[in-house]
C-alpha cells in the first residue's frame, strides 16, 4: 500500500532530524540541528536498500514514496513565490554585492574542486572538460 | 461569484496552492516550449515566476512570505515552507547510488569547509567596503553571505544590531535567488552533469533552497546529491559562525 511508503519517508525525516538536532545539542546549540535532512536521505536509502534486497518492498509502497519525489519541483516553485523577494531587493547595494559576489566566486571553486581525488582515475563516466 | 470563491480559496489553502502552482508550472512550460524550444527549462521558468510572484505579493500586502501573505494563496506558504520542502528533499535519495556518495566523499566534505570559508571573506570584505569595521557586525556581514539562516543565527548569538542583521539576511536571499536563477545557466560551463559535481556543487554554495531550485531546473537527477551536501552547509556555518569565524575576525580587526 502506497501509504507503507509514505510512512517510510516519514520516519526517515523524523529519525534524521531528531539525529540532526540531537548533534546540534550535543555541540551546544539549542534547536539547531546540523544536516538533518541529509541524514534522513542517508537512513532512506540504507532502509530502501535494505528492504529491496529483502524484497520487501513492494511497488505500491515505493509509489508512496515516488509520489512525494515527483512532487519536489513544484514544491521549490512554491517555495521560490514565497520568499521575502522585496526585502531582498529593498536591502540595498551592500546585500546585492554580497549575494552576487559570493556566488561567483564559489561556482568558480566548483571545476578545481572537482579534480580533488579524481587522479586515480576512478571516474571516468564523463570526458567532457 | 468572486464572493462565493474567495470564502472557499481562504477554506482550502492547500488544494489551492496545488492547483495555482499547477497551472504556473504548466504555463512555464508552455512558455519554455514557444520562447526557447525547451532550450531554458519550464521548472527554471517557473522557479523564476514564482521569484517575481513573491515580490509582487511583497508589494501588495508588505508582508514577509511573498505570495504566502495573500489569504487566498497563503497555502503556498504551506506548500513551499520547511515541512514539506525538506519531506520532497529526502523523497529524492530514491534515485541515489551509494557508490556515486562514497566516490565523493572527501572531496564533498572539503567542498563543504571551504564553501563557508570563501562566503565569510567574501561577506566581510563587501561589509569592509560598506564601511562596517567592528568584528560583530562584520562576522555576522560574513556569515549572512553563507546562507540568510547563518547570517541571523550569527547576528543573534553575538548580539549584533537589528539593522546588520536585516542585512545579512538580505545577502543571503541574493545568494538563494541567484543560485536559483544561475545554476542552469552556468552549469554547462562548470561540467555539472554528474552526482560528483553536484555534491561538490551543493557543498561549496550551500544555500539549500538556491542550489535545490537551481538543480532541480538544471537536471531533477542530481537534486539529491546536491541538496546532500547543501543540508549540512547550513548547521556547520550555525556552528562555525559565531565561534571560529568570530574569533579569527575578531583577531584581525
Amino acid at each position: 500500500m502506497a501509504i507503507y511508503g509514505t510512512a517510510i519517508l516519514s520516519f526517515c525525516l523524523l529519525a534524521g532530524m531528531l539525529i540532526g538536532r540531537g548533534l546540534g545539542q550535543l555541540l551546544g546549540m539549542e534547536n539547531k540541528d546540523i544536516g538533518g535532512v541529509g541524514i534522513a536521505m542517508l537512513l532512506l536509502i540504507l532502509l530502501t536498500d535494505w528492504l529491496k534486497k529483502r524484497g520487501n518492498l513492494q511497488p505500491p509502497t515505493e509509489s508512496g514514496i515516488l509520489f512525494w519525489s515527483a512532487i519536489y519541483i513544484p514544491v521549490i516553485v512554491a517555495m521560490a513565490a514565497s520568499q521575502n523577494v522585496r526585502k531582498a531587493i529593498h536591502g540595498g547595494y551592500a546585500a546585492l554585492i554580497a549575494g552576487v559576489l559570493v556566488s561567483v566566486a564559489c561556482v568558480a571553486l566548483v571545476p578545481l574542486f572537482c579534480r580533488i581525488g579524481r587522479s586515480r582515475g576512478e571516474d571516468s563516466s564523463h570526458l567532457d572538460p | 461569484m468572486m464572493q462565493f470563491i474567495k470564502p472557499l480559496l481562504v477554506e482550502y489553502p492547500l488544494i489551492t496552492a496545488f492547483a495555482v502552482i499547477g497551472l504556473l508550472v504548466g504555463f512555464s512550460y508552455l512558455l519554455s516550449g514557444w520562447l526557447t524550444r525547451g532550450r531554458l527549462h519550464g521548472s527554471a521558468i517557473a522557479i523564476m515566476l514564482g521569484l517575481v510572484l513573491a515580490y509582487v505579493g511583497g508589494e501588495i500586502t508588505k508582508g514577509e512570505k511573498g505570495l504566502a501573505d495573500i489569504p487566498e494563496f497563503a497555502g503556498i506558504g504551506l506548500m513551499g515552507g520547511s515541512m514539506l520542502r525538506d519531506f520532497a528533499i529526502v523523497a529524492t535519495a530514491m534515485g541515489v547510488r551509494m557508490e556515486e556518495l562514497r566516490k565523493t566523499g572527501i572531496a564533498g566534505v572539503a567542498s563543504l569547509f571551504t564553501g563557508i570559508f570563501v562566503s565569510f571573506v567574501v561577506g566581510v570584505c563587501v561589509g569592509y567596503a560598506f564601511g562596517y569595521r567592528d568584528a560583530v557586525s562584520l562576522t555576522t556581514l560574513g556569515a549572512g553571505a553563507a546562507t540568510f539562516i547563518v547570517g541571523p543565527v550569527t547576528g543573534t548569538a553575538l548580539g549584533a544590531t537589528p539593522e546588520v542583521i536585516a542585512l545579512s539576511f538580505a545577502a543571503g536571499l541574493i545568494k538563494s535567488i541567484t543560485v536559483m536563477v544561475g545554476t542552469p545557466l552556468v552549469a554547462r560551463f562548470i561540467g555539472l552533469n554528474n552526482p560528483r559535481t553536484a555534491m561538490i556543487y551543493g557543498g561549496l554554495m550551500g544555500t539549500t533552497s538556491g542550489v535545490a531550485g537551481g538543480l532541480a531546473a538544471t537536471d531533477p537527477k542530481l537534486v539529491p546529491y546536491g541538496a546532500m551536501t547543501a543540508t549540512f552547509y547550513t548547521g556547520l556555518g550555525c556552528l562555525l559562525g559565531p565561534s571560529v569565524m568570530y574569533f579569527i575576525i575578531r583577531s584581525i580587526f
